[in-house]
């Protein structure tokens, strides 16, 4: 293994009574781009978070060049040429492009350096990214781009991105992986986290497996195809559970929801919808697509009942479930237990006691029905993992049948089982009767089971064919 | 769930022993006379009939009012540090009423007076209330600065309206015997408004656990953003309303001092016990019953503070010390906890 640029040998890590890692190993070689795999919890953020010098490792070695080397910390991994992408990005909002990139140096600081410095990089790199444009204002692409920059700024030769596409649009994400392709010919080596097994298998040069803290698999990916990957994630031979559930015949109901000419804004008074109409019927899944800052997340709102909108009428049924994207801050209370988050839906309006005996009983219900995972209903949500914390809730939001169900994002960071999960409940909430809207970043989780596709772009509405090419092209204004 | 809950207390019970360590350390060091200290201290807290019924328990009442108001606003997340104020307010406004009524018979005065109190200091907080809601003033601020309002507007009152009639002493006339908080045990003084504390923080306890109102405040305090999105709670009406029960609750405890203890208005009628009260609900974790016992526990403190002081000439300011300790202590430990959970 002598171009072997990045290795990790017998990593074993403890986390109080979890077992993150068992023996794990990853041999990446030089100039290749390896993609890491595994379902959530399968150590593969631990394991590149010890690559980076971010945690120790228990037992094992970690070799660079194939030297062992001892990094204390990300400060001591940057010297030694490695560069993370956290999925999170790590940058300060408030602070310019190359401000941010300047974080982290040391000594006296020329920001008209730097910034010329970064001009010239995003140059070379194809990297394009404003030096002086604040973080807050520019979209999520670019802000991965800068993050990136950071890394190559630092003159990292060994690239570590954990999640990289989770938050990108398809053309963003595109673009990401050219430039990845252009790095490693360049002679960069790139480690690539993700969950997403096309994904993998169409830009990735080596694949590992991960699976409960161990290594499964190492294989080139043209030696490799889905269902292989599927059962190596999942440990099931029999080809692992289906992710979309079979398409329904869609049974168009009663028209439960209308918006007629909405507008609405954000919380810092921005117009981000503008006169936007549309309709959604009992029993018929909406796909709706859109990148960030084109107000689909205000849409969504509106429908779900929780934003009024600042222009136009909205007519909603009375009971709304609504699964909102960012589950820790909107959707459940992480120190309250299981059933005082049950206790949540509809606490506005409760008069009176609190039945708590009663609503355990419920709590109890939901956890059987809805497959959660946890030792009992006075469990704390936030000891849950994320998939049943996220069952959890569509198991609460769906629970009483209501007339219209908005889900925002509903399987981003799942794995493959509770992604199915989700995705099961969502389409059975439709055959029973309910109009379902469902959002997503990712097109191909929309896809199979829309009925109809709406895109939003730019605060407008527009209703498009299911099929791939017209949402993403509509997804950024295009015919 | 209850591993969990544990450790919380295990921890509150470590900041108590590395507490007394430290005072231990800070006696020796200061070169007192430690066994002698501190037997003073716990004869002036628990060490007599007297230590106990006029002391410890008299110092207690008012911790336990402002305890439990600062204490259900923090569950709340509103950060009501402005107790003090609202004690003065609700003091200042029970004595006014007070001398008004002094004519009336006890079964009318005395409540008039008490809702005077709990009013007043419920406005009190009210502005700061009002200014967050309407302008978004954070009430850390707001509530500090209305302390010195308070004290000021007590100092104008004891020197002009509400003056005693020969305009020597700036405080008031004795309030008439009709609004004099009953004792509980002849020949001492200890009065009624321990045992409306106690109820009031097993009342607070109850709204809290099982009442829908109660819910609301605990999942405001605990997740703003999913009390309003997955629960419908109005963020604006919930928050009001902890800020005008956190000031009534400080307001009461105003106006039984005045009416229990001092009888009169002046200057110094609290000795900073709406400070101490940040102490005294974060030691017992934002709990209302436990806040019973942490209430005792600094009145006990208090009264053994001013005992060592008199027999050991140990500064009673100790006690001031050892408030900040638990505050720091308590803060730091859930810090570190906390950090520990989210790496």
């Amino acid at each position: 293994m002598s171009d072997c640029v990045l290795a990790l040998e017998g990593i074993d890590k403890r986390f109080a009574d979890v077992q993150a890692l068992r023996r794990a190993s990853l041999n990446v070689r030089r100039g290749t781009l390896h993609a890491v795999l595994g379902e959530n919890g399968a150590g593969k953020t631990t394991l590149m978070r010890i690559a980076f010098g971010m945690v120790p490792a228990d037992a094992g070695a970690v070799l660079l060049e194939g030297v062992p080397v001892t990094l204390t910390s990300g400060a001591d991994a940057i010297r030694r040429g490695l560069g993370m992408v956290h999925q999170h990005f790590t940058l300060v909002p408030a602070m310019t492009a190359a401000e941010n990139i300047a974080l982290g140096g040391h000594g006296r600081l020329d920001m008209r350096a730097v910034a010329a410095r970064v001009q010239e990089l995003g140059e070379r790199t194809g990297l394009r990214v404003d030096p002086s444009a604040r973080i807050a204002t520019l979209g999520v692409g670019a802000q991965q781009r800068v993050e990136i920059l950071k890394a190559l700024y630092s003159d990292a030769r060994i690239l570590i991105l954990d999640e990289p596409t989770a938050v990108l649009t398809p053309p963003e994400t595109e673009e990401l992986f050219a430039w990845l392709r252009r790095f490693v010919a360049a002679g960069g080596t790139a480690v690539l986290v993700t969950h997403k097994l096309h994904e993998a298998l169409s830009i990735a040069d080596d694949v590992t497996v991960l699976r409960r803290g161990q290594c499964v698999l190492t294989a080139a990916a043209t030696q490799l195809d889905v269902p292989a990957l599927v059962s190596a994630v999942t440990g099931d031979d029999a080809g692992g559970p289906q992710t979309a559930p079979d398409r329904r015949t869609p049974q168009r109901g009663a028209r439960v929801a209308r918006l007629d000419a909405v507008s609405a804004q954000d919380a810092r008074g921005v117009v981000r919808v503008r006169e936007a109409s549309l309709e959604c019927f009992a029993g018929e899944i909406v796909g709706l697509a859109g990148v960030e800052g084109s107000g689909v997340h205000e849409l969504l709102r509106v429908l779900a009942g929780r934003l009024v909108p600042s222009r136009g009428v909205a007519t909603l049924p009375p009971l709304i479930g609504f699964v909102p994207e960012d589950r820790l801050r909107d959707a459940v209370i992480e120190e309250f237990t299981l059933t005082e988050n049950l206790a949540l839906r509809g606490a506005g309006a409760r008069r009176g006691r609190m039945p708590w005996s009663a609503m355990a009983v419920q709590t109890a219900g939901l956890m059987q029905r809805h497959d959660v995972r946890a030792p009992s209903p006075v469990s704390r949500a936030g000891t849950l993992s994320g998939g049943n914390q996220q069952k959890f809730v569509v198991g609460r939001e769906l629970d009483e049948h209501p007339a219209l169900v908005v889900a925002e994002n509903p399987v981003r960071g799942l794995d493959i089982r509770a992604t199915a999960h989700v995705l099961h409940e969502l389409a059975g909430s439709a055959a029973a009767g309910s109009a379902v809207v469902f959002y997503s970043a990712d097109i191909d989780e929309l896809l199979p089971l829309a009925d109809r596709m709406l895109v939003v772009f730019a605060g407008h509405v527009r209703e498009v064919a299911v099929e791939r090419a017209a949402v993403a092209n509509a997804l950024v204004g295009a015919a | 769930m209850a591993g969990r809950t544990d450790a919380r207390w295990v921890i509150t019970a470590a900041t108590v022993v590395v507490i007394i360590l430290a005072v231990l350390g800070i006696l020796m060091a200061g070169g007192y006379d430690t066994p002698r200290a501190l037997a003073a201290l716990w004869n002036g807290a628990f060490g007599s009939s007297y230590a106990l019924f006029s002391a410890t328990l008299v110092r207690a009442t008012p911790l336990l009012f402002v305890g439990l108001a600062v204490g259900i606003a923090f569950r709340a997340g509103v950060l009501n540090i402005g107790a003090e104020g609202q004690l003065l307010a609700g003091a200042a406004a029970a004595v006014a009423v007070g001398l008004a009524m002094g004519g009336f018979p006890r079964v009318i005065a005395l409540p008039l007076a008490l809702g005077a109190g709990a009013m007043a200091g419920g406005a009190w907080a009210g502005i700061a209330g009002w200014l967050n809601l309407r302008f978004g003033v954070l009430e850390v601020i707001s509530t500090l600065m209305l302390n010195f309002v308070a004290a000021y507007l007590v100092s104008w009152l004891v020197r002009g309206p509400l003056q005693e009639p020969t305009r020597v002493y700036p405080q008031t006339v004795e309030l008439a015997p009709s609004v004099h908080l009953p004792t509980l045990i002849d020949g001492h003084r200890m009065h009624l408004g321990l045992v409306l504390a106690v109820v009031l923080a097993v009342g607070a306890w109850w709204f809290l656990t099982h009442t829908a109102a109660g819910f609301r405040v605990r999942a405001v305090g605990a997740g703003r953003d999913a009390a309003r999105s997955a629960g419908g709670i109005n963020l604006g009406r919930t928050t009001a309303l902890v800020f005008l029960a956190s000031g009534a609750l400080a307001g009461l405890g105003g106006a039984s001092e005045a009416m229990g203890v001092t009888f009169a208005l002046y200057e110094g009628i609290s000795p900073g016990y709406g400070y101490s009260a940040i102490a005294v609900a974060l030691l017992a974790r934002l709990h209302p019953l436990v806040i019973v016992l942490s209430a005792l526990l600094f009145g006990a403190l208090e009264a053994g503070a001013a005992a060592m002081q008199r027999e050991a000439n140990v500064p009673s300011v100790l006690a001031s010390v050892v408030e900040a300790l638990i505050v720091l202590g308590v803060l730091s430990f859930d810090h570190a906890r906390a950090r520990r959970r989210h790496a």
